[in-house]
Formats: structure tokens, C-alpha cells, sequence
């Protein structure tokens, strides 16, 4: 049984380090990205927020006062059990959400649609979302968060068989055309691409490829990792750097996910993470041993499994296709 | 990388900055501030534009520098503020309230994150006699949140919520922040945009348009998506 005191504490700390600490890797993935950029401009951008990282650490303080709308990814081990269950679980992590907006701060941005009411805690109508996932064999929750900012870099399109592979690329680099312009994606950013699904699984697909896949990380389908390469190196060939200035750093990395789609469309969207992509997980055992990282580790053959029995795989390292 | 610290311009200015000031800034300058800047966006703008309230500071004279942000804040139990970072929002959403808001406050610096349009430079900077900086990154919220040595106000902050809130800020080495526009109306961004574009067709080579196209992204109403 999972103590949800331990659940709710460690939700309270995942907040903090989301807003404060850059990740390792999309660190390492930035540096790199600073050391390649040629543009004057684009370059003093990135040595700013390499300096902007250090001082977050240094003073505890947020790296960007536009905290996003901060979220919830909840991963359930088959054999989880949570003291007070689902309920327990989802009052303990608005409760998380809400104190971390006092404590860190964080900014409150969560306002009602019409009427702009703002509770000042990031809690409000069907906010923070939760996500859910399960995984067999496991007796731990996961608990990601996540803050991402909410208003521009993200695009949808119903995209047909006949656009093809070329029309893939086409909408890819007009969503990081126009919103990379002024810099209103926030790049160099981690690109989420969602490739078919329903409608709305397509934007859910792009906007976890964006925010739970780290810098490095490949899909298992080499030719869909193969795209990810090559959309790499389109969004850097833009000749567009940070904030638009002339410049070759627009993608650290993309991470393409895929899901079945109706046989007439192919459904696509584009999701830019930000220059802080605040990620932060915890692992929590049913012996109350908490275990944190910054890769979400939110896909797995078991989550991309595409038939309808689910074998496990003989080894972790071996993933079906 | 390039060795940009040292090849840029890098100036401290006042938040009141005299009109010579003004006059030396050339885009792509990097600005640091000192004095008092106060945040306003659309809270603030429909507040006292929309529905006529008056703002309860002295302007420009306390300050001409108008920062489109809300800060990383909350009130502590006591009532005082506890402000750690600080981001800009995106400004050209703002454009149609700048007019009446330069007549009412006299702001001769706007901080934002973007910039706004050259229209919007020519037509109602210029006039004005004031200049646009745009934030770094974005954004440097840690950076900046340094450069603020006291919270002075947070005003309507009951009305409007930490996020609309008019915060007055007192800061000291304040940025950094990026010229975008000058006196004259021209615009960093758009000089930028103009040397992208110019290589974007060798990028868009061999691609074609989508299928289905999308209704209302012009005012034809003739306009179908097929």
C-alpha cells in the first residue's frame, strides 16, 4: 500500500525542481546547440539562459516566471494499490499544485476562460489535468509534472495520405517558421510531432513527444527514428536561431509518436517545448522508497503496443516495432 | 560559438531616460536598467482604458517604463510579497490599447516579450518618442528576478489577481534586455524576419501544399478548404 502522505510530499518537491532545475539533458542538448550557433544575436540569447539556468540553482528561484500551466502524468503499476485510492491520489496532487504556487512561487496563470477569475493557486475547472497510464508487472506509481507554457509554438492539421511523407516536412517547418519568427516558440526547443490517432489523441501523441521524451532518446520504428533525424536537421537549416534572430539553433531534438489513424487521414500536430522544459518525475515503491529523475519514461513497449494481445517483451532492451 | 557578449553593445540606462538617452539606442543594443518599472497588460489596460479607472501612481514622473509581465510572486501571511522571477508576455496582443495608454502614463520605454509591429513603431512609438526593448530568451525569469531590489506596490492586486496585478518594482541592473526599436521607428525583429525570409524558399524546395486548406485565414468569404 502506497502512503499518500509520501505521494503528496514528493508531488510538493517535483513542482519546485520542475519550475527551478533544467533538466540534464536538454541542459547538455542546449550547450551543445550554443556551441554550434554562429548568429551574434542568437548567441548571446543562449549564453543568457545558460547563465539564467545557473541562477535559478543558485537562488532556488524559478528559471521563467511564466510557469505555464502546470500539469499532472500519472503512471499506475498494475499491482499498485494507493492508500485512499484514485480520489486520494488526484486531491493530493491539486493540493500539490496549489501549494507549490505559494511556496516555489509559481506564477498562478490559471484563470477562467470568460470571466478570468484567478484562484491564485494553478487550481480551477478541470485544471491541473491528470493523465493516466498503466504498466503490468509493477507494484510503483510514477508521477511526472509538467509546465509548459501554454500559448504559442503548437499547431494542428488534418493531413491525407496523399500529402505523404512531404507533407509531414512541409507542415513541420511552417509551424516552426511562424512561430519561431520573434521567438514566440521560445526556441531552441525539444519539437513534439503527434502522427495520427483520432483528433485528439493526435495533440495528445505530439504534446507527450514533446514534454516526456528526453534530448537523445529514439522511436523504437527506425524508419519513424530516421524522421525524427531528418526533422532535426530541417529545423536547423531553417536559418533561424533563438527569439528569430538569423541563426541555426531552432531543435535540440524531436520525438515523433504515432497512433493508429481512420484509413482516409493522417492526422499531425507540431508541439514546441520551451528553452526551460520543466520536467520532473518521482517513482514510488508500495515500501514508501521514492526514487526521483527528469526522464518521464512515459513510453513503453507496453504503452505503444499495436496488437491486441499484449505479450511482454523477452528482454526491456527488445521492443516490438 | 560566437564571442557575442563582447561584440554587442551593452548600455545601463534609467527607467526615466532622458530623450538623448533615447536617441543613442540602436537596435540590437543591450539594455540594463535602474529605477522603478511597473508591469501592465490586459488586466491593467482594460482596467483603466475600458473602464475609465485611475491609475494611483505618479506617472511618468515615478516611472516611464511599462514591463508587459507578471512575476513568479505570492503574498505572504503578513501581507508583504515574495517575488522571485520575472517573464514577459508576448505584446503585440496589446496593440490596440498603446495609443491611449502612452497619452495616459507618458511611458518612454515598453518591455515585452516580441516586439510589436513596425506599424505599431512608426504610428505610435514614434510619436511618442519611446522605444521598445524585448527580453532575452525567453526568458531569463532567474536574471531578472535578481534585478529587483524591492516590490513598491502591487496594485489592484485584489481586483485583478497575481498575474494582472500592477507591480511596481524598484530594480537595479535590471536585464538584459535587447533594443528592438529605435526613435526612428525601425525594428530588430523585422530586420531579422527579412534575412530569414530571404532563404526560406531553398528550405520550402520540393514541398507542396497541403490538401486541405483552411477556411477563414483571409477575410474572402469565397474561400473553400479544397
Amino acid at each position: 500500500m502506497i502512503d499518500i502522505n509520501i505521494i503528496h510530499e514528493t508531488a510538493g518537491r517535483l513542482m519546485a525542481k520542475a519550475a527551478i532545475e533544467i533538466p540534464d539533458d536538454y541542459h547538455a542538448g542546449l550547450k551543445k546547440a550554443a556551441s554550434q550557433e554562429d548568429g551574434d544575436l542568437a548567441s548571446f540569447v543562449l549564453e543568457a539562459m545558460l547563465q539564467n539556468y545557473e541562477a535559478a540553482k543558485e537562488d532556488r528561484r524559478a528559471m521563467c516566471a511564466d510557469t505555464g500551466v502546470p500539469r499532472w502524468y500519472v503512471k499506475l503499476g498494475n499491482e499498485a494499490h494507493i492508500l485512499g485510492g484514485a480520489v486520494a491520489l488526484e486531491d493530493v496532487l491539486r493540493r500539490a499544485t496549489a501549494e507549490a504556487t505559494q511556496n516555489v512561487p509559481l506564477r498562478p496563470n490559471r484563470v477562467h476562460p470568460l470571466w478570468r477569475t484567478d484562484h491564485n493557486n494553478n487550481c480551477g475547472i478541470n485544471a491541473p489535468e491528470i493523465e493516466y497510464a498503466f504498466e503490468p508487472n509493477s507494484d510503483w506509481i510514477d508521477i511526472t509534472t509538467v509546465h509548459k507554457g501554454g500559448l504559442f509554438g503548437t499547431d494542428y492539421r488534418m493531413l491525407f495520405p496523399g500529402d505523404g511523407i512531404d507533407g509531414i516536412k512541409r507542415f513541420f517547418i511552417d509551424s516552426l517558421v511562424a512561430f519561431g519568427k520573434r521567438g514566440l516558440a521560445c526556441q531552441p526547443a525539444i519539437i513534439g510531432v503527434g502522427l495520427g490517432g483520432s483528433k485528439d489523441t493526435t495533440m495528445l501523441l505530439g504534446k507527450r513527444a514533446a514534454c516526456l521524451r528526453v534530448v537523445g532518446d529514439k522511436n523504437p520504428d527506425p524508419k519513424v527514428a530516421a524522421l525524427e533525424d531528418e526533422l532535426v536537421k530541417i529545423g536547423n537549416s531553417i536559418g533561424m536561431g533563438a527569439m528569430g534572430f538569423v541563426g541555426n539553433s531552432m531543435v535540440v531534438d524531436c520525438h515523433v509518436e504515432v497512433g493508429y489513424c481512420h484509413t482516409g487521414g493522417m492526422p499531425m500536430s507540431v508541439h514546441a517545448f520551451c528553452l526551460s522544459s520543466r520536467r520532473a518525475t518521482a517513482r514510488i515503491h508500495a515500501d514508501g522508497r521514492v526514487q526521483e529523475r527528469t526522464d518521464p519514461k512515459w513510453f513503453t513497449p507496453y504503452m505503444r503496443r499495436e496488437t491486441v494481445e499484449w505479450q511482454m517483451p523477452p528482454a526491456p532492451s527488445k521492443q516490438s516495432a | 560559438m560566437a564571442n557575442a557578449t563582447s561584440a554587442l553593445k551593452t548600455i545601463r540606462l534609467s527607467t526615466n531616460p532622458s530623450p538623448t538617452a533615447l536617441r543613442s539606442l540602436e537596435i540590437g543594443n543591450i539594455v540594463y536598467l535602474d529605477g522603478v518599472v511597473y508591469t501592465g497588460r490586459e488586466g491593467v489596460y482594460t482596467k483603466v482604458i475600458e473602464k475609465g479607472a485611475t491609475i494611483p501612481l505618479k506617472l511618468p514622473s515615478l516611472s516611464a517604463t511599462n514591463f508587459h509581465c507578471s512575476p513568479a510572486a505570492a503574498v505572504n501571511t503578513d501581507g508583504s510579497y515574495n517575488l522571485r522571477a520575472v517573464t514577459a508576455t508576448a505584446s503585440f496582443r496589446f496593440s490596440k490599447w498603446l495609443e491611449k495608454w502612452f497619452e495616459l502614463s507618458g511611458a518612454k520605454l515598453i518591455i515585452g516579450k516580441g516586439g510589436m509591429s513596425g506599424k505599431d513603431y512608426r504610428n505610435i512609438f514614434v510619436p511618442n518618442g519611446a522605444i521598445y526593448l524585448t527580453t532575452v530568451g525567453y526568458g531569463t525569469g532567474a536574471l531578472l528576478g535578481r534585478g529587483v531590489k524591492n516590490v513598491l506596490d502591487a496594485v489592484w492586486l485584489d481586483d485583478l489577481g497575481i498575474a494582472q496585478a500592477m507591480w511596481v518594482l524598484e530594480v537595479q541592473n535590471f536585464g538584459p534586455f535587447i533594443v528592438d526599436s529605435d526613435l526612428d521607428g525601425n525594428s530588430l525583429f523585422e530586420r531579422e524576419n527579412k534575412r530569414i525570409s530571404q532563404g526560406l524558399d531553398r528550405v520550402y524546395e520540393g514541398t507542396k501544399s497541403p490538401i486541405l486548406k483552411r477556411y477563414g485565414e483571409t477575410d474572402d468569404r469565397n474561400d473553400e478548404v479544397i
